[in-house]
């Protein structure tokens, strides 16, 4: 296991431009041995500091197997996140970690997988969505389906452009705003769960966004007979440890930074519809 | 070492005991009048501790009171628990330099100093073994506590006057200490009746000049503390917790709570169990240098539900709710305990008076639909 509290100093190698607001940092651990014994699994989360200014959880998306290089996407909404937004190439961040669990992405091999993400909460499943397609072969059937507000919302465009392309892989969006130019579903991401196809015995659901998604839009999927143990979902809460200790990221009897912030479905449903938890 | 046999020492005496601690390199802290409460302090001689006091404490207030009594513990307690001690509010973690390179971390941790801890009370033994199980049996184990837990020496008092905030019987923490101290004493007019809980308890006992306590006063001092648990006028249902709290999220209570309550953290802080904390920042002018200290947090703050421009709890009903369910409820899932000692520093520290044990007998209340429609008529 690795020291929660040891603080590793990383360059940044590549800064790459999502949106105006979302960058994808590609960051490399500066001590050799330390970046040789770094390890993560899929959907973890590493808690990025930046010197004099302090520490946010980000999860890691880049690939697990190749973990000499990390990438966190970042989009600038807060004080730490909009400092970081104005560091190049070639500067420094602190990371610690990895945390929390991950996707259960080893447990379902060979079975199909329905990913779902609503709005700009979707970096937390783009790693999920490429360590499948680099295993292509080990998996079933893919379906993504996708919802934002405007078009302008749909940030990694040109990703399920490429995701689409894949085989025995289908791509959904939906928009609840849409212009002229869309062509795919308008409404609600919750109401492609009644159109797409899946075979309830043998599918995994992997789901990240607004936690109005999940709650409205799992019990749609339970009635078409998927199991809640095949549902997945990964929650947001204030982290700062990430080690289960300060405090803030409880939701009911959870701490989503230790226990989290992937979580069963059946685990979490009676909190998921309340407010304030 | 049982609680079944024990030595006694004339209080007169008890002079010897701070002498044989101080020649062993404790440092003694001990209960302390100041500003009216009493806090801990380091304890010179026997006029620091708070000899002939007592404390008169009802929800909202706290009031301390002299006496004609030579009793050296009349004080039950003040809004300091044991846990400044070994989960310190203010925690100098590391500090951090630039380098060519990147920056250099260097660590704050010192040995701590022995203290030995006089005067502490059964419900905070309770609540130092909570977070015992927090800081020190989880998957991870914190430094800063272990450090600062290892050089403790705890001699406990046992309770033979409850205040009317106490509900410890109901909690089962006291007024006897059972286990998780060096020494205990109880206190009997003017004798001290001495147990001991461990082998430095031992070694400390042996250079007093006890005498073997008869069965008389062995009888007379578990009377005295019996009949304190007795006179206990608060207490918590516990048969139904904690599932139940989990039940009642939408109980009209939260709201009726949430109007009183001001969010000032007092109860977060006076616990002796609850444990969030966060991390400051600080950078010197030059930009070179950064510390980074832990505080201790509150679930009552507003920054405390942050997240990306919003508030996962926005109202100060939500973080009420979120405490309590979290002391009475998630505590028995996360720690396989309550996080409530019953000392009832919460009650007293309130500012308008908040008292738990009413709160939660209210949610508990197996007619709460009842309630509920009682509430909404009322509101008609």
């Amino acid at each position: 296991m690795n020291d929660p509290s040891l603080l590793h100093s990383t360059t940044i190698i590549d800064k790459i431009r999502e949106t105006a607001d979302i960058h994808t940092y590609r960051l490399r651990i500066d001590d050799e041995d330390e970046r040789k014994r770094y390890r993560f699994a899929a959907g973890q989360f590493n808690m990025v500091y930046l010197f004099g200014v302090g520490e946010v959880a980000i999860s890691i998306v880049s690939d697990p197997d190749e973990p000499e290089t990390l990438d966190h996407t970042i989009r600038s909404v807060g004080r730490v996140t909009n400092a970081i937004a104005r560091l190049g190439v070639g500067e420094h961040l602190g990371i610690r970690g990895p945390f929390g669990q991950g996707w259960p992405l080893e447990e379902v091999l060979d079975r199909d997988v329905v990913i779902v993400t609503g709005g700009l909460g979707c970096a937390p499943v783009v790693g999920a969505i490429e360590y499948i397609f680099r295993r292509r072969r080990h998996y079933g059937a893919v379906k993504i389906l996708h919802g934002v507000k405007t078009p302008e919302d749909l940030v990694f465009q040109e990703r399920f452009e490429r995701w689409g392309r894949q085989p025995d892989t289908e791509v959904f969006l939906a928009s609840d705003r849409p212009g002229k130019a869309w062509r795919h579903h308008v409404g609600v991401v919750t109401e492609l769960f009644e159109m797409v196809s899946f075979t309830p015995s043998r599918t995994v659901v992997l789901m990240c966004g607004p936690e109005i998604m999940m709650r409205v839009g799992v019990p749609i999927l339970l009635r078409r007979g998927l199991p809640p143990t095949a549902v997945y979902v990964s929650l947001e809460r204030h982290m700062e440890c990430g080690i289960g200790l300060c405090g803030h990221c409880q939701m009911g009897p959870y701490f989503l930074c230790k226990d989290g912030p992937v979580m069963r479905y059946d685990r979490i449903e009676p909190w998921l519809g309340r407010t304030g938890v | 070492m049982s609680s079944g046999d024990g030595s006694t020492l004339p209080s007169a005496e008890l002079p010897r005991l701070l002498d044989v601690l101080g020649a062993k390199g404790y440092r003694i802290i001990g209960p302390t009048v100041r500003d009216g409460a009493v806090v801990w302090e380091t304890i010179r001689r026997m006029a620091d501790l708070p000899i002939g006091w007592r404390d008169q404490q009802e929800p909202g207030r706290y009031r301390l009171e002299r006496t004609d009594s030579r009793d050296i513990f009349g004080v039950v307690h003040g809004p300091q628990s044991v846990k400044p001690f070994t989960f310190a509010p203010r925690e100098p973690l590391i500090r951090i330099e630039r380098t060519s390179g990147g920056w250099s971390v260097h660590s704050h941790l010192q040995p701590a100093e022995p203290i030995a801890l006089l005067g502490a009370r059964p419900c905070d033994l309770a609540g130092l073994a909570i977070q015992d199980q927090i800081f020190l049996r989880g998957p991870y184990q914190d430094t800063a506590y272990a450090v600062r837990r290892k050089g403790l020496f705890l001699i406990v008092v046992n309770c033979t006057r409850a205040l009317p905030t106490c509900f410890c019987r109901s909690m089962e923490t006291g007024p006897r200490a059972t286990r998780g101290f060096d020494l205990a004493l109880t206190e009997l007019d003017e004798v001290m009746l001495i147990e001991v809980g461990s082998e430095a308890g031992q070694a400390i006992l042996a250079e007093l000049p006890v005498a073997p306590a008869s069965e008389a006063l062995l009888a007379e001092a578990s009377a005295r503390i019996d009949a304190c648990a007795r006179s206990q006028i608060r207490s918590v249902e516990r048969a139904k917790l904690p599932q139940v709290l989990y039940e009642v999220h939408d109980h009209p209570r939260w709201d009726e709570v949430g109007a009183r309550c001001l969010a000032c953290t007092n109860c977060t802080m006076v616990c002796p169990t609850c444990f969030c904390h966060t991390i400051d920042e600080a950078p010197d002018l030059t930009g070179q240098r950064t510390e980074r200290t832990r505080l201790w947090d509150s679930c009552f703050t507003h920054e405390h539900g942050y997240i990306h421009g919003k508030n996962i709890r926005p109202t100060i009903k939500d973080r009420y709710r979120m405490w309590l369910t979290h002391k009475f409820a998630a505590w028995h899932d996360q720690f396989g305990t309550s996080g409530c000692v019953g000392c009832g520093r919460c009650l007293t520290w309130c500012p308008v008076g908040i008292d738990v044990t009413e709160e939660v007998a209210a949610l508990l209340a197996s007619d709460s639909r009842k309630q509920q429609k009682t509430v909404s008529q009322r509101h008609e």
